[in-house]
């Protein structure tokens, strides 16, 4: 069943992403928003446009009954959650279809399966990807340790079999460490938890974050490489690229098969985005979770292959089967994005909801900009504060980096504080240059680099 | 009578978590920099401190309401 009219359960540039996309499909569309969100872009845009309650998110962009009946008022028949919010509530999922609507989406199984870290883990062990080794369960005793230490290969963390969290967690470098440290994690076990039970795990040190890009129907997928996304300020990505430098062509051929396998092994259906650690020391990629939804990071992958991963989410919504094979899908050169934010980075990165004042944002070949503002626009403060992604595309990385620097450049929003300054600085820097960094990369080099209100 | 403004719009608390007792009640004494809530910011959280001190005679936001930057959370007595 094509879809003709779609409701947009989201708000900001993903609702804008949405939106576009929607209407170059021939599709109506009908976006959701708050009554702190009246003026946002994507209501302007949209088609019609439905408030769904009050400002806190709970009550409106949460509110998965109120969203599903005002779908069905509007005579929609599908819905998409973007990302965020409802997006991977596998409840939510299962309302929209009981409603008799499509949900944008995989089903709601595969939601709750791959939403299961236990479960998601499992389901990558019987497609044979390779997930962060660690002991069968729980080992009682030192030599215990030592012999599963073995199979899960140093430097191992040690945590409490019955803890929780990052509690009491020692890394061992080699068999000499293990033996002098786990008898310590077993007595401080014993002690917090009255159990001296020891669960060991690969510590993948100074680990990159590397993720890749499918797209199923149900039946096949394909998947769109990967990108990179290692620099990242309390968990949160702020600049991404596609590929991953870092990886040879049968690294990445491998890492990229695996994630089709699985994705294939649950019948996949729609945009989704397997993560991976990547040891670069070793070479070993090890899957840790996947996204059931678009991501934040797409516009890099849809650079760089010139796919249009929400379209094809909303044509495989309607039905539609891939009609690509994986071998008509390359990578053309590298692209960058760095996230926009409303936030101080002089100043502790503290939330700047202001107005827009005088804005020009850089426009020509090779560059895109995925927003929601607008000259003029009052940002609420009920919501992330991300104003939009600056993305751009070049031959190779180098050319990427230097396109970004002289786009940021260009960039100009009057009237906010916002993160330019610190990705101004990461693409005049070094490390950043030389793709020589890891997840644990940005946090201790934003202390040695502080930025000032000049930059 | 002296005021405690929120120094930036988002939603207002009166708790550090809902299962905590609020910073300050009624009647309560305030000194200069002592916590009187919290503002949610764009998925952070803000201290809104007392610039002076006194009593608070009453809050002027409800729990959990929106207030905007430079909004009267609370009137204190000298």
């Amino acid at each position: 069943m094509a879809i003709r009219k779609l409701f947009v359960a989201n708000r900001g540039e993903i609702a804008v992403r949405v939106v576009k996309a929607a209407q170059a499909l021939g599709i109506r569309a009908v976006q959701a928003y708050s009554e702190a969100d009246a003026d946002m872009l994507a209501v302007r845009l949209a088609e019609e446009s439905v408030c769904v309650g009050p400002p806190q998110a709970a009550k409106s962009y949460l509110d998965k009954e109120g969203l599903v009946r005002a779908a069905k008022e509007a005579g929609c028949d599908a819905v998409h959650p973007g990302y965020g919010f409802l997006a991977e509530n596998a409840d939510f999922a299962a309302m929209v279809e009981a409603a008799g609507l499509v949900f944008v989406g995989p089903s709601a199984a595969t939601i709750r399966k791959m939403g299961d870290k236990a479960a998601a883990r499992a389901a990558a062990i019987a497609a044979g990807v390779p997930v962060v080794p660690g002991s069968d369960g729980r080992v009682a005793s030192v030599d215990a340790a030592v012999e599963a230490a073995e199979t899960v290969g140093y430097p191992v963390m040690i945590k409490a079999a019955a803890g929780g969290g990052g509690r009491g967690i020692r890394v061992a470098g080699d068999e000499a460490e293990l033996r002098k440290l786990a008898p310590q994690a077993q007595q401080e076990a014993q002690a917090a938890f009255g159990d001296g039970g020891l669960y060991l795990e690969r510590a993948i040190v100074e680990a990159r974050h590397i993720e890749v890009q499918i797209l199923g129907d149900g039946t096949r997928a394909v998947h769109c490489y990967e990108r990179e996304c290692s620099l990242q300020r309390r968990r949160q990505k702020v600049w991404e690229e596609a590929p991953a430098a870092c990886l040879t062509t049968d690294r990445r051929e491998e890492l990229c098969a695996s994630a089709v396998a699985l994705a294939e092994s649950v019948g996949y259906r729609g945009a989704g985005t397997l993560e991976y650690l990547y040891d670069e020391r070793t070479g070993e990629f090890f899957f840790i979770e996947m996204n059931t939804r678009i991501q934040v990071e797409h516009p890099v992958s849809e650079m760089i292959t010139g796919i249009d991963l929400v379209a094809w989410m909303i044509r495989i919504a309607g039905g539609e089967a891939l009609s690509m094979a994986q071998t008509d899908i390359a990578i053309d050169g590298h692209a960058i994005e760095v996230r926009i934010n409303a936030e101080d980075p002089a100043n502790g990165f503290m939330p700047f909801p202001g107005v827009v004042g005088a804005l020009d944002v850089p426009e020509g070949p090779g560059l895109r900009f995925d927003g929601m503002i607008y000259e003029g626009y009052q940002i609420p403060p009920f919501y992330d504060s991300l104003l939009g992604k600056l993305i751009v595309h070049a031959g190779d990385r180098a050319a990427a980096i230097e396109a970004m620097a002289a786009a940021l450049d260009r960039f100009s929003v009057e009237g906010l504080k916002t993160t330019i300054p610190l990705h101004k600085a990461l693409a005049r820097d070094e490390a950043v240059r030389a793709g020589a960094f890891h997840t644990q990369f940005l946090e201790p080099w934003l202390e040695a680099h502080p930025l000032t209100a000049q930059q | 009578m002296a005021e405690v403004k929120s120094p930036i719009p988002g939603t207002f608390y009166r708790r550090p978590s809902p299962e905590e007792p609020p910073f300050k009640s009624e009647g309560d004494s305030v000194a200069v920099g002592d916590v009187v809530g919290l503002v949610e910011v764009m998925k952070s959280f803000i201290e809104v401190k007392s610039e002076v001190a006194g009593t608070i005679k009453s809050f002027t936001v409800e729990n959990e309401q929106p207030v905007t930057a430079g909004a009267v959370v609370a009137e204190l007595d000298d």
